[in-house]
């Protein structure tokens, strides 16, 4: 199991280099820079900007020690944008952020999205797993960004419970449309997969053994079933987990959160190449860690996987 | 200076030797509530003063910190820090008399070597401010050679005679100079509190500022609040208390949460106007604003060889029916531009460009007529591409007219849209043919819009060159009434037609009846102070 994770490791840091690097080409690439603006500063004072953040040297350069700066300082360089701020300063404000309502979103769609698709395949063909099917392919069409401002008209709007927006320190009640708009496709797909996986192992041969055996059904869904049910789901959760705690451009931007889900896009738009490339490193590192932690849940779970 | 911008100066002056009034009339009744929030579409900048380059950032500063002048409910000069200035016979040395009960919010009096600091530090090539160049429009003497770094910060043409005397010297005279002090960019900065803390010293609990508000809270992309200061020297008649900006991104979702009560002030979404004025009549505002919209033609070496036409230029502009732009498209109370300042700047007097004058049914037909002698017609069609940044208000405007050119003059048109540095890319390198343009002034005189036109303009698009024009404009400088030159130059844009104006901007919010007594709507640079604003009893 040990050089199992020891080969994960080594894998990774190559990985994210490679990724960093090939961000930061492309995104020095594109067309614009992040001091662009509708009218264009005078060449002079745009010279002054540029070498006050080391712009003006070869891209090589600018690379080199931007890599030197996260691997001796951890440090992510300022923003070009919100100049009072630096990266790590977003980061550091924004992640916690999207981590409360990611977290939060991930429980409720795993607990929420796997007992309805366990109830959905265990009761196939009946009102409940029609209710089921129902429901998750209505959430899975909904886009969040359609959900989203219907939430705020309703519960803001309309009843007046909610409060439309902000973050407010993560008080509960800023939390809860957050959460709702976020989680709900993630748990539609959590019940199909968790549906369509159990159906396929209640038909495979072990179970049928264990009904001839005459098991109770209980011990055979919770002892016997759960278990390579959840393989293919825990395979589906890294990435889904990954997706939820570094936030939502969508989210972020309509309930105003404060997350960096919507630095991470509009760092894009903006040209501010820190910033881009901070949040490129963070959910890049976060990807490969968890689809790592899936591997050896993986390997855990199923011991065929380690050969 | 022409008539009005002496009146405005003259009222000035009046205005100095009057006493500060309460931001409140008597007799008013004050609401219980005196909390300001309102909608901000995206995170500021900064809100340091000499780093500060977008409009909500300046909002907050101009909350934060005052300069030399601040502006009234109608965007006269009233005194801030200064409280008058005398102008040397040569017009090049200004001398301001400063308020001497001014304080900075840690009690530290406010003096001219603040003052001195923030500008010194305004044109520092170390500070990389993005309004660098601002030293540059308020003319101060050596202000090139210091930008550059070429000659000492304390070259630049200000100086403190003693604590409450600044002195200011400019390369030439500039009759407006005065009007430029209300700039955020101009702003004292308190050198002690920079020196301490570095780069973190505009963040809560560091800041130290002398306006009538302080930076109490900052969430970045959720909200940032300013809290009153005590030490201020109005703050007996400041009402507000409280002004928080929350950050939507989203115009639509600001819209309700507007209308749940969480907002004063919001953005109307484009298009809604006319439906929200019939239901909340007290609440959706209209009123004119100090910026344009216009097409720039590519009149550079890498443009359409059709548009070097002039003719193909006046025919696509003659037949561009603005009003149906600002009463079907845009529906916010918008005005058709036929020139390319707008009616509301001060001191100018819109002229009345010759095509103005005529109905849309005579502008087609000279445009039609004008097309065909440049030789284009259905024989020889015209086609041209129109580039504009992605936005469903910019596409709007973009389907309509490019309707207008194929009914009227059978021009086919291609619509192109990019994402926005991509889009200012391609404009800057003049690798278009027909392009959006707009700009809001940076302060409230003609020239502010007339030097986009000037052959050495950074934001000229159209790279149009006349050397009329830059003549005009470089004497309008220094004269005492440049209405005379301002006519002409737009007279030779109508004659010329480099761009085509198609409206002049009007500023549509949602605002609660509560404040909207106090709200400046005559101020077309909105240019807004929460010290003037307080909130009546419902």
């Amino acid at each position: 199991m040990l050089s199992f994770i020891l080969r994960r490791v080594s894998i990774a840091i190559p990985t994210l280099l490679v990724l960093l690097i090939i961000s930061f080409w492309l995104m020095q690439t594109a067309p614009g820079g992040p001091f662009n603006s509708e009218r264009p500063l005078p060449p002079q004072v745009l010279a002054n900007i540029e070498a006050k953040y080391g712009l003006d040297q070869p891209m090589w350069k600018q690379m080199v020690d931007y890599l030197k700066g996260i691997i001796t300082q951890f440090d992510f360089g300022p923003s070009y944008k919100y100049k009072d701020r630096s990266v790590n300063d977003i980061i550091a404000q924004g992640f916690p952020v999207t981590l409360h309502y990611g977290l939060i979103s991930f429980m409720l769609a795993i607990v929420i999205g796997g007992a309805l698709g366990i109830a959905a395949a265990i009761r196939q063909n009946s009102w409940l797993d029609y209710f089921a099917v129902g429901i998750t392919i209505g959430a899975q069409v909904l886009p969040n960004f359609v959900m989203a401002p219907i939430l705020i008209l309703v519960f803001t709007l309309w009843l007046g419970w909610l409060p439309g927006g902000g973050w407010n320190g993560g008080q509960w009640d800023h939390v809860i449309m957050p959460v709702i708009a976020l989680s709900t496709s993630y748990m539609a797909s959590i019940a199909r997969l968790t549906r369509s996986s159990m159906l396929e192992v209640l038909r495979s041969n072990f179970i049928r053994t264990a009904r001839a055996k005459g098991l109770p059904d209980r011990v055979i869904i919770w002892r016997h079933a759960l278990k390579p049910t959840i393989l293919p789901v825990v395979s589906y959760l890294g990435p889904a987990f990954v997706g939820m705690v570094t936030g939502s451009f969508i989210i972020d931007s309509i309930f105003s959160t404060g997350g960096v889900g919507y630095f991470y896009v509009n760092a894009a738009f903006n040209r501010d190449y820190a910033v881009m490339m901070g949040l490129t490193f963070l959910l890049g590192s976060m990807t490969i860690l968890f689809n790592m932690v899936v591997d050896i849940l993986y390997a855990w779970i199923d011991p065929k996987i380690r050969l | 200076m022409n008539v009005s911008t002496k009146s405005i100066l003259l009222a000035s002056a009046l205005a100095l030797a009057s006493p500060a009034l309460a931001a409140a009339p008597e007799g008013v009744a004050l609401a219980d509530d005196q909390t300001f929030t309102y909608r901000v579409l995206d995170e500021h900048s900064s809100v340091d003063p000499q780093i500060v380059e977008d409009v909500s950032g300046s909002e907050i500063v101009r909350d934060l910190f005052e300069g030399l002048y601040n502006q009234d409910a109608d965007g006269n000069l009233v005194p801030g820090v200064a409280l008058s200035h005398t102008v040397s016979d040569d017009k090049l040395t200004y001398t301001f008399t400063l308020r001497p009960e001014a304080k900075w919010s840690d009690g530290n009096p406010v003096t001219a070597h603040d003052f001195v600091y923030g500008w010194q530090r305004l044109a520092d090539p170390e500070t990389a401010s993005p309004y660098q160049w601002y030293v540059e429009v308020m003319g101060l003497a050596n202000a090139g050679s210091v930008m550059a770094g070429e000659a000492p910060l304390e070259e630049l043409g200000v100086r403190a005679i003693d604590d409450h005397t600044l002195e200011v010297t400019l390369e030439k005279p500039m009759t407006y100079f005065p009007l430029t002090t209300t700039h955020a960019s101009t702003f004292p900065s308190p050198k002690w509190v920079i020196d301490e803390h570095g780069a973190d010293w505009i963040k809560p609990g560091n800041i130290v500022s002398n306006g009538a508000y302080v930076l109490t809270e900052h969430v970045p992309q959720e909200r940032s609040v300013r809290e009153r200061n005590p030490m201020y020297w109005d703050n007996e008649n400041t009402v507000i208390e409280k002004v928080s900006a929350l950050v939507i991104n989203d115009e639509n979702v600001a819209l309700t949460r507007f209308l749940a009560g969480e907002l004063d002030r919001t953005e109307v979404p484009a298009g809604q106007y006319p439906a929200l004025k019939e239901e909340y009549p007290d609440t959706a505002l209209s009123f004119p604003r100090l910026c344009n919209y216009y097409f720039n033609f590519n009149l550079s070496e890498n443009g359409p060889e059709a548009t070097q036409d002039v003719r193909v230029r006046k025919a696509l502009s003659y037949a561009v029916n603005r009003d149906i732009i600002v009463e079907n498209v845009l529906q916010g109370g918008q005005s058709p531009a036929y020139t390319f300042t707008p009616a509301a700047t001060a001191g100018f007097e819109q002229p009345a460009t010759d095509y103005s004058t005529w109905t849309q049914e005579e502008r087609n037909a000279k445009a039609v007529e004008l097309l065909a002698e440049a030789g284009y017609g259905p024989d020889n069609p015209l086609s041209l591409t129109y580039l504009y940044n992605t936005s469903e208000a910019h596409k709007k405007v973009a389907i309509a007219v490019s309707q207008m050119w194929k009914q009227t003059l059978g021009v086919d048109i291609t619509l192109e849209n990019q994402e926005w540095q991509t889009f200012l890319e391609t404009r800057g390198n003049h690798d278009f043919e027909i392009a959006r343009g707009a700009w809001c002034g940076d302060y409230n005189e003609a020239s502010t819009f007339l030097d986009l036109v000037q052959s050495s303009s950074g934001y000229n698009d159209a790279a149009y060159s006349n050397a009329e024009v830059d003549a005009l404009l470089a004497e309008a400088k220094s004269m005492d009434d440049p209405q005379a030159n301002y006519t002409r130059v737009e007279e030779i844009i109508a004659e010329e037609m480099p761009i085509i104006p198609i409206y002049h901007y009007a500023g549509v919010f949602m605002m609660n009846p509560a404040i909207v007594d106090s709200w400046p709507v005559q101020n077309v640079e909105q240019n807004w102070y929460s010290k003037d604003l307080y909130k009546v009893a419902q």
